[in-house]
């Protein structure tokens, strides 16, 4: 017997627009409507004027379809979403399928408003409504089976896929009973299973997907291959803003294999019958570009206006209490400013999409994680409604935010309808450096007073970033603040009594985008390295003087007091290395890490050997899972703060790929302990929130170690070497 | 050009291939053949999701010209059976996460550990160098080595 569920490819356009999944068997489909979400009976969603969708159904197979209405980027929606639903359903795992939704209305996150993947909201957002869905079905089918049974509904009870009264061995299997269980109404007040009954839910299940993985099976964007296809790649602009002035494309036509030359919005996208020729024929494409809209932009230009904007005055995000004269009473004081890079996403799989436009309809296949805007975007390239076009959406290699975006759907949507082929869009790994939407560098100034106690008493916090939201959501933009630039800044959970944050916003026609953990992946820096710095000033041990702060919030404090113990910060760390910590709120969860590191300060070179970590997340699905994420989120934030930064040069990017991006690889990994707490705190996110603490908590490691306080990331050798320079 | 010299060996199957010898590896294992687990990710060699293994040995193949390989022995991630040792540890130490890179972390893996089962975990971290991973698998990939190195001095 099959102990796995089975994971099958996106549900078929056909299949899908016919609504063959909603008339089989019993399926309960989740809405949004203007007054909120409503679950109906698949065959019911019609009639009320929406498409046919389900969520889940179980067929007369006995086989329960899972649809996930959020991309699988890694971080195990395609396990943790189908158990929440196998949980309350009470079916076994290995009657379990899952599928993919394609884009539509009936599948947007009730949270978003769109169907997207992000902030890391997925179990957050669907797990209420999912179990109450599963719950309502179940008690359809005990009804059912109850009837059939001929006993009372209270002593019939689900188990394994089938409804059995009490005391009797042989129930009937949900295959039996889904017929006439469509029939019934829903019921209003289900019974939502108590967390001790829970078999699936906060267990270490393995993930669905790992098999496929594993075997090579498992479907990416680049592995989509339709008959007839044209390769496409795209010859660009290599300063930011610089438009087409000539274009020659007699030299690129004569390589084998080139068919079509097109201009598009982006840059000039060479078809071909071949990836290899399309890349030819782009080496050799007689193209001059303009100088762009800042053509002497470069690594220099940034810093100088980093530096400049951070001594204006900003916008007033916050003042309690009174700075000023906290700081003017402060018995010490100590002013610092940090500066971080532009980072890029680098997701192992470059940027690709399939898309196919024909006359009445268009079809995309293409790593997303944002459905809504893939459909709207091919639509209104192709010039056709949004319901005209169907998103298919394979296994993303990678998204942390870059695949929110659309930029290359809208590509591949305007090379298939220039050709009337079916195109497949491949960018090269120089292509998805230079021309990412890049995490914003961050320049900050914070100065700081304790009282004669050494208590933290003041912290004024001015921060000069460039805004996400001008571009992604321009209504975000409360009088000109930027709320995904200044997260975890404002919002802190130190109870400091005078607090003053401003905000300078940065322009530059860098384009800036969401990298996973988006502001919290650099004002935690910031503030938990100066937090440390003040704990210093202060002579106090850095745990201590954190907990001191933490009396009003014994979450945090829980966590803290959690994390000295498993990293045993008051005992002395192996000989040559010391601890650093730090502590922070992103997403819903709290994480606190600490960091073994040691530093040789004749090479300047810092190591990291141990990272303990500490989560609290609330309720949670899978414990491997949140381990698993914990580890990638903390080595994604490792690898920014000692070696990732664009380069910039000549107006544009001069990053070009892994051998000038450095990435953190295998020999300078930490090994990672993580502890999950077991708490009833509303449920947070856990893709993104590892990431945040453990470039300060290094940073501050370096400091205990060698007296050098590391202000600038990433913490190059010759960064570190300066700062013990000033030691 | 001569027939024999556009052979290809794939994972114990031979075939034909009609192209110019200087086509990286890579492309004509994925769009040729349609053996899509062997992953691009640099062109460059800098990242091993691409890694294949040529006559046992591992090999970058976006930076091997197809002609290189004619008449040799190719195998990729499909060519590894599921219940290889190695394959079999990445289950059970739950290691990919978005999973694009693990065919290659897997090529190599077998490869390193097929060259020295008594490997050192030391050596094992620097034959991985090459191979990266954007979600931060590199802990798991070790604890499945160690997995796989156990399970091959048992069997």
């Amino acid at each position: 017997m099959e102990t796995n569920p089975t994971i099958l490819g996106p549900v078929n356009r056909r299949a899908f627009l016919r609504g063959a999944i909603s008339i089989t068997g019993l399926g309960l489909a989740i809405v949004t409507t203007p007054w909120g979400l409503e679950v109906l009976l698949a065959k019911d969603v019609e009639s009320k004027g929406f498409r046919p969708v389900a969520w889940f159904f179980i067929r007369e197979d006995g086989r329960a379809v899972i649809l996930v209405n959020k991309s699988e980027m890694g971080q195990g929606v395609y396990t943790a979403l189908p158990t929440i639903v196998a949980e309350e359903l009470e079916v076994d795992l290995g009657q379990v399928t899952v599928r993919t939704a394609p884009a539509d209305n009936a599948f947007k996150d009730p949270g978003f408003g769109m169907q997207m993947t992000g902030g890391s909201t997925s179990i957050r957002h669907m797990y209420p409504v999912l179990r109450f869905a599963a719950a309502q079905a179940r008690q359809m089918l005990v009804e059912v089976g109850a009837k059939k049974l001929g006993a009372e509904p209270s002593v019939c009870y689900a188990k394994h896929g089938r409804v059995f009264a009490k005391g009797k061995d042989h129930g009937l299997s949900y295959g039996e009973l889904v017929k006439d269980a469509a029939k019934r109404p829903l019921p209003s007040n289900p019974r939502i299973k108590d967390p001790q009954e829970f078999h699936y839910i906060g267990k270490p299940l393995k993930r669905f997907d790992t098999a496929c993985k594993v075997d090579g099976k498992a479907q990416f964007g680049l592995d989509v291959f339709l008959p007839g296809i044209l390769y496409a790649s795209i010859a660009r602009p290599p300063a930011f803003g610089a438009k087409l002035e000539k274009l020659d494309e007699t030299r690129a036509k004569t390589i084998l294999g080139v068919r079509q030359v097109h201009v598009l919005e982006s840059g000039v996208g060479i078809l071909a019958d071949s990836l290899d020729s399309a890349w030819k024929g782009r080496s050799v494409l007689g193209v001059q570009w303009g100088k762009g809209v800042q053509a002497d932009l470069d690594d220099a230009l940034v810093e100088r206006i980093f530096r400049e904007d951070l001594q204006k005055n900003g916008v007033e995000v916050k003042h309690a209490g009174n700075v000023p004269k906290a700081l003017d009473g402060a018995a010490k004081r100590l002013e610092a400013s940090y500066f971080l890079p532009y980072l890029a996403h680098a997701t192992l799989e470059p940027m690709n999409c399939v898309a196919y436009v024909q006359k009445h309809k268009v079809d995309v296949w293409v790593p997303t994680q944002n459905q809504t805007m893939s459909q709207a975007a091919a639509a209104e390239v192709a010039g056709v409604s949004p319901d005209s076009v169907f998103i298919h959406t394979t296994f993303l290699g990678g998204g942390f935010g870059r695949r929110a975006e659309v930029d290359f759907v809208k590509e591949a949507v305007g090379l298939s309808k220039a050709s009337g082929k079916p195109v497949k869009l491949v960018w090269t790994r120089e292509e998805d450096i230079a021309y990412d939407f890049f995490r914003p560098g961050n320049a900050a100034r914070v100065i700081g007073g304790l009282d004669t106690q050494g208590n933290l008493v003041a912290w004024s916090h001015r921060m000069a970033v460039p805004s996400i939201s001008s571009r992604w959501n321009p209504n975000d933009l409360k009088d000109g603040i930027d709320s995904s630039a200044i997260e975890g800044v404002e919002n802190t959970f130190y109870s400091i009594p005078n607090l003053f944050v401003e905000y300078v916003r940065v322009d530059m026609p860098i384009p800036v985008g969401y990298w996973r953990s988006v502001g919290h992946s650099h004002n935690a820096f910031v503030v938990e390295s100066f937090m440390d710095e003040m704990a210093y000033l202060a002579g106090r041990d850095p745990l201590e003087f954190r907990l001191a702060l933490l009396k009003d919030n014994p979450r945090a404090r829980r966590v803290l007091e959690a994390l000295g113990e498993k990293a045993k910060w008051h005992e002395p760390a192996k000989e040559g290395r010391t601890k650093g910590l730090a502590l922070h709120f992103s997403f819903g969860s709290f994480v606190g890490e600490v960091a073994e590191v040691s530093v040789d300060k004749e090479t300047g070179i810092v190591r990291v050997y141990d990272v303990w970590a500490v989560v609290d997340c609330g309720p949670y699905v899978n414990p491997d899972i949140i381990e698993a994420q914990i580890q990638g989120g903390i080595l994604m934030g490792l690898s920014a703060a000692l070696f990732e930064r664009v380069r910039f040069g000549g107006g544009g990017v001069e990053s070009k790929n892994f051998d000038t991006y450095r990435l953190l690889r295998m020999p300078e990994a930490p090994s990672i302990e993580v502890q999950i707490l077991n708490t009833d705190e509303p449920q947070g996110g856990i893709g993104e929130p590892g990431v945040p603490p453990i470039a300060p908590a290094v940073a501050n490691g370096v400091f205990r170690a060698a007296g050098a306080r590391v202000r600038t990331l990433p913490m190059t050798p010759k960064g570190v070497k300066e700062a013990l320079g000033k030691a | 050009m001569p027939k024999t010299k556009s052979t290809l060996i794939v994972n114990g199957k031979t075939y034909e291939v009609g192209v110019s010898p200087d086509v990286p590896l890579l492309w004509v294992i994925r769009e040729h053949l349609k053996l899509t687990g062997t992953k691009f990710g640099c062109g460059i060699a800098q990242c091993g999701a691409c890694t294949v293994h040529l006559e046992g040995k591992a090999v970058r193949s976006c930076s091997v010209p197809v002609g290189d390989a004619f008449g040799k022995r190719v195998t990729t991630i499909e060519g590894i059976p599921s219940d290889h040792p190695v394959k079999r540890a990445w289950v059970q130490r739950q290691v990919p996460q978005c999973g694009y890179c693990q065919p290659g972390q897997i090529m190599q893996a077998i490869a390193v550990l097929n060259e020295n089962p008594k490997i050192t975990r030391e050596k094992v971290v620097q034959a991985m160098a090459g191979n990266l991973c954007r979600c931060g698998t590199y802990p798991r990939i070790l604890e499945a080595i160690d997995v796989a190195l156990a399970t091959s001095v048992q069997e």
